[in-house]
């Protein structure tokens, strides 16, 4: 693992239109290889935080950077770019476009930024033999299971090799046992790939192979024992 | 991060979306299709009639550079011939008489030349004798020689050496076919003799009709018209082409506006399902963009999207409106069953700019339609969107009406504005201001209307949920109802409009049509008044009032108005339907009456003095309702017609019989009295016989604007029916929630038959009532303004509650097609299903 920091937030703090402060002074760091779990209570603000890290919310104040690039400096299309180049998102509704094929799904990241056709389906085929559905790349989102479509969208979160992964409840719409199969795929690709991973969960099983659990409170992140 | 690095997966995303929904994209693409097909055809058909309509008077004009034309058909005195060839200016001149002749019952137009000059000035009108030692060579001199181009001969069915009898001006003589002119463009029926015997042989002794110039290069005709007197005017290519143009222009405006009602719904058309497909794919957005594609690709893939449907669309519109205006004008003719052209045949002539303009307005629709949803599922926050797809529904957001009360403002305003160059384009802009403004007053509508009903307690769980679902998304239904709302509002306005016309013709007919016959001479030639006074002594006759119509060129560059020479009682003419009068005319003047279109065409008032390219002085006498002659008429007594041009032959006459006369006896006895040269050319009917035909020419001018309207309404309701069907699709998870709840299939699909016929209902108000509003529009500003007259508006009531219950059951009926498939999947799965 290296000392690089590849996810730097300091002094995040974010309220709620209603003036309900989500949560103030927030620190977290995570390195290559890192998978860090935030767990808290529903409403607390975890996907409001998730969203902040992507770029997609700003907070009231403090900082975060992916790869010591300051995202609160950038414009929307230098954090549209970001998005597209350095993170890859895992989401609990799986969000597999129905008409496009498994490849095409995979290869959507890398088709935001590159027409070299050979070159995306290269890697996205490689990216679905990881994900064990290296036969389906031709088939659609509706000949496969659950799993099957949280398998798919764990490749597209890995297909363009990625800084750093947020996840929100990748396991919240499976079952114990495939959830278990999904979390063992993703933990190994992070630590593969060298990414830093964050999952935003309710789930003990999905907590269990993180590095670092933190629980999110009002008053920022508190590291699990 | 740009768009053209994107490129690849912008592709896969229309792509997918096409393969995914082929039909939605073929009806919309259809849609536009038909828009494009109907204005492009119409455009053609107009085109090609103008072109064949121009190319008949450049061929009988022979093509001179300048003619001085009379501005009646009594022509004027030859002497002017003289002074115009010695004119400054003038290289060559060729004096030329104009006739309506016919030959048994075939008409064509027959010009006396001066062979000489004619062989100068336009060689296109000299005849040519056919070759050979036997033949006679000074066939060009004989005084009974005629030459008639094809299509004359074909009509007649002659050829040369055939000797024929030739009837014009009241005289019959006989003629040789002595040859062809091959000058003459195919299809126009012309025929020529010399000068001389035009003038003998049908009484035009001293008077010429034209005379043809040929001009020094570089002259203008400035000199030629110091010298012109009152019955002669200056014409000009330029000015016969806007002539023929002005002719049939409000009406051919009228129809392009009416097809571009069809491409408009179109465009509302893609409208609603680009709306549909944007909310369907609100998470897909949200995803991609989370993934990283820039806000503007969203606008990008879906304005793509639009532009493929526009393209598609668009193409196939111009080869469906080549072939349709095929159709329309060998079924229809040239202007489409409205009579303006009724002599030659009509070419189509393919036109390249309307092609790339109709092309680009099929594009312009779709990529429009497209790009509005779009820019609103651009500004969606991706986050927001991915964790709750489609529209936030929340009945207490109120909904905006100022942007839909300020356009129909605007178009209020701006239907208050003058014409420009003769045309109601503000009338027509304000139209469709209003329009838009209805459209967008829509959601504001289904609020204020289904308000009441939602606040009363439910008494059944269908109507109840149907209710509470459009009080809560009003901009759904105005996305579902915007095609159809504007097809029926202009259908409704047109309808208005037709009937208000129609009524007003009919009545106006009743108050003109009081005597018991009219009898009526074609061809310019009539009864002079040794022939009046026998039709005066029939038996059975009581009164005979003889009148005559003769076209009179007031302005060279507009249509000739009718000039009508009769009787005027002192007082009160019934037969006069006044909307003005003078109190008093200027001393020394003759009393004049104009049609209400002469009046606004002219621009003169009542009690005004006018000149009149006839001898002595004019006033305005009064303006009276015309409803027949469009390009303006003036009414003159009969005595100061007499006097001024001492022109006593009359073409008309309405006559009053005696108690107890037999009709069909003395109708009878009038063709039998009238001279024998007249016999092929006398009509007469009874005022019922005339009222009918004048309706059903008037149901003919108007079958071309029912069928637009037709085309119009049913891609409004395949609209409804798209729109309907994908909204009740996009629901399928409410559905499978409802059924978990205990909710049954039949109280969901009678939910949703409820929500159609209420949607129905509101877009049947709305239409109609736009339709109403518009209907005022199109009755006081651009009728009058292109036709120049004006009438009371009638509402066709029938029409109004058949369309509002068309509209109901069609909303009602797809949407119970559409939700039975919506809830044939198992309830459990509708609620798992993601997509």
């Amino acid at each position: 693992m290296h000392d690089r920091a590849l996810l730097r937030v300091t002094g995040l703090a974010k309220s709620v239109p209603g003036g309900r402060e989500l949560f103030r002074s927030l620190h977290l760091t995570a390195k290559p290889g890192q998978l860090i779990a935030i767990v808290g209570e529903s409403g607390v603000g975890k996907s409001t935080l998730l969203n902040i890290l992507a770029g997609l919310d700003e907070p009231d104040s403090g900082r975060v950077a992916i790869e010591d690039i300051d995202l609160h400096a950038l414009d929307e299309d230098a954090l549209t770019k970001i998005r597209a180049t350095r993170i890859g998102f895992v989401f609990q509704a799986f969000h597999v476009l129905p008409y496009l094929t498994l490849r095409q799904n995979v290869a959507l990241p890398l088709a935001l930024v590159s027409a070299d056709r050979q070159t995306i389906d290269a890697r996205a085929d490689a990216m679905l033999d990881r994900v064990g559905l290296g036969a389906r790349g031709d088939g659609y989102a509706r000949d496969l299971s659950g799993g099957e479509l949280q398998r798919i969208a764990i490749a597209r979160a890995f297909v363009h090799r990625p800084a750093i992964i947020l996840a929100d409840e990748p396991t919240g719409n499976l079952d114990p046992e495939t959830a278990a199969k999904i979390l063992d795929l993703f933990s190994k690709a992070v630590r593969e790939d060298g990414v830093a991973a964050i999952i935003v969960t309710h789930s003990e099983a999905a907590a269990g192979i993180a590095d670092v659990v933190l629980t999110l409170t009002a008053t920022g992140l508190e590291r699990r024992a | 991060m740009s768009l053209v690095s994107a490129r690849l997966a912008l592709g896969w995303l229309i792509g997918g979306e096409w393969r995914a929904h082929p039909a939605r994209l073929a009806l919309t693409a259809v849609a536009i299709a038909i828009g494009v097909a109907l204005g492009f055809a119409v455009h053609l058909v107009n085109g090609s009639a103008l072109t064949s309509f121009e190319g008949a008077l450049r061929t009988v004009n022979g093509s001179a550079d300048v003619q001085v034309n009379a501005t009646t058909p009594l022509g004027f005195d030859e002497a002017l011939y003289a002074s115009v060839s010695t004119a400054s200016g003038v290289a060559d001149a060729s004096p030329v008489v104009v006739l309506r002749a016919t030959v048994g019952k075939t008409r064509f137009t027959l010009l006396g030349l001066d062979v000489i000059r004619a062989a100068q000035v336009t060689p296109s009108l000299v005849g040519i004798a056919p070759a050979g030692i036997d033949r006679r060579t000074d066939a060009a001199f004989d005084d009974q020689a005629l030459f008639l181009s094809s299509a004359a001969m074909r009509a007649i069915g002659t050829k040369p050496g055939d000797r024929l009898t030739v009837a014009a001006n009241g005289r019959a003589t006989p003629l040789r076919v002595a040859g062809a002119l091959p000058g003459v463009a195919e299809g126009q029926a012309i025929g020529v003799v010399d000068i001389a015997t035009a003038q003998w042989r049908f009484g035009r002794l001293g008077r010429l009709d034209r005379i043809d110039v040929k001009q020094v290069e570089g002259a203008s005709t400035a000199a030629l018209a110091t010298i012109l007197p009152r019955d002669a005017t200056i014409g000009t290519s330029a000015s016969d082409a806007s002539r023929s143009a002005a002719l049939s222009r409000a009406y051919r405006v009228n129809l392009d506006m009416l097809a571009l009602v069809a491409l408009l719904t179109g465009g509302f058309l893609v409208f609603s399902a680009q709306s549909l497909s944007v909310a369907r794919r609100l998470r897909a957005f949200a995803l991609i963009r989370t993934l990283g594609l820039p806000r503007n690709g969203i606008v990008a893939t879906v304005a793509l999207e639009g532009l493929a449907i526009g393209v598609i669309g668009a193409s196939l519109g111009l080869l469906l409106g080549y072939a349709l205006a095929y159709a329309a004008l060998t079924r229809f003719g040239g202007d489409l069953g409205a009579g303006y052209f009724a002599d030659g045949s009509v070419r189509l002539t393919f036109a390249p700019a309307a092609a790339v303009g109709f092309f680009s307005l099929g594009l312009l629709a779709a990529v429009a339609g497209s790009v509005l949803p779009a820019r609103i599922a651009a500004r969606a926050a991706p986050a927001a969107a991915l964790r709750n797809a489609g529209e936030v529904i929340d009945p207490r957001t109120p909904v905006p009406w100022i942007p839909a009360a300020v356009l129909i403002a605007v178009g209020g305003v701006a239907a208050l504005l003058p014409a420009i160059g003769g045309l109601p384009l503000f009338g027509f802009a304000s139209m469709a201001l209003i329009l838009a403004g209805g459209i967008a007053g829509m959601p504001w509508l289904a609020r204020t209307l289904l308000s009441p009903l939602a606040r009363r307690p439910d008494r059944n769980v269908a109507t109840g949920l149907a209710i509470r679902h459009l009080h809560g998304a009003p901009g759904q239904a105005a996305t579902a109802l915007c095609g159809i709302v504007a097809s029926t509002a202009l259908m409704i306005a047109m309808a208005v409009m037709v009937t208000s016309f129609r009524g007003a013709v009919d009545e106006w007919l009743g108050q003109i049509l009081s005597d018991d016959l009219y009898l009526r001479v074609e061809g310019g030639t009539g009864y002079d008044p040794a022939a009046q006074a026998v039709l005066r002594a029939t038996p059975g006759v009581a009164r005979i009032a003889f009148s005559r119509q003769v076209p009179l060129t007031l302005r060279a560059d507009r249509p000739p108005v009718t000039l009508i020479a009769r009787p005027v009682a002192d007082g009160e003419d019934p037969t006069l339907v006044l909307l003005d009068k003078a109190e008093r005319l200027p001393a020394g003047t003759t009393p004049i009456w104009l049609s209400e279109p002469a009046a606004r065409l002219y621009g003169w008032k009542v009690g005004a003095s006018v000149t009149l390219p006839l001898a002595g002085r004019y006033a305005v006498a009064g303006i009276w309702r015309d409803y027949a002659r469009q390009q303006g008429a003036i009414v003159i007594r009969d005595t100061d017609y007499a006097k001024a041009t001492g022109d006593l032959t009359r073409t008309e006459a309405a006559i009053t019989l005696r108690p107890g006369a037999n009709s069909r006896e003395v109708q009878r006895a009038l063709a039998a009295r009238s001279p024998r040269t007249l016999a092929s050319l006398i009509s007469i009917a009874q005022p019922a016989t005339l009222r009918r035909y004048a309706l059903e020419l008037f149901d003919r001018s108007f079958a071309v604007t029912y069928l637009l309207e037709a085309v119009a309404i049913l891609v409004g309701l395949a609209g409804v029916a798209a729109t309907m069907s994908a909204q009740t699709i996009a629901r399928t998870r409410e559905f499978g929630m409802l059924r978990h709840i205990g909710v049954s299939k039949r109280q969901i699909i009678a939910m949703l038959a409820s929500e159609g016929a209420l949607l129905g209902l509101v877009g049947g108000i709305a239409g109609i009532a736009l339709g109403g509003i518009m209907a005022q529009v199109l009755v006081h500003v651009i009728n009058p303004q292109s036709f120049n007259w004006t009438m009371a508006t009638r509402v066709p009531w029938g029409i109004v509650a058949s369309v509002a219950g068309a509209l109901v059951i069609a909303a009602a009926g797809t949407a119970t097609l559409a939700g039975r498939r919506a809830i044939a999947a198992d309830a459990v799965r509708m609620v798992r299903e993601d997509w």
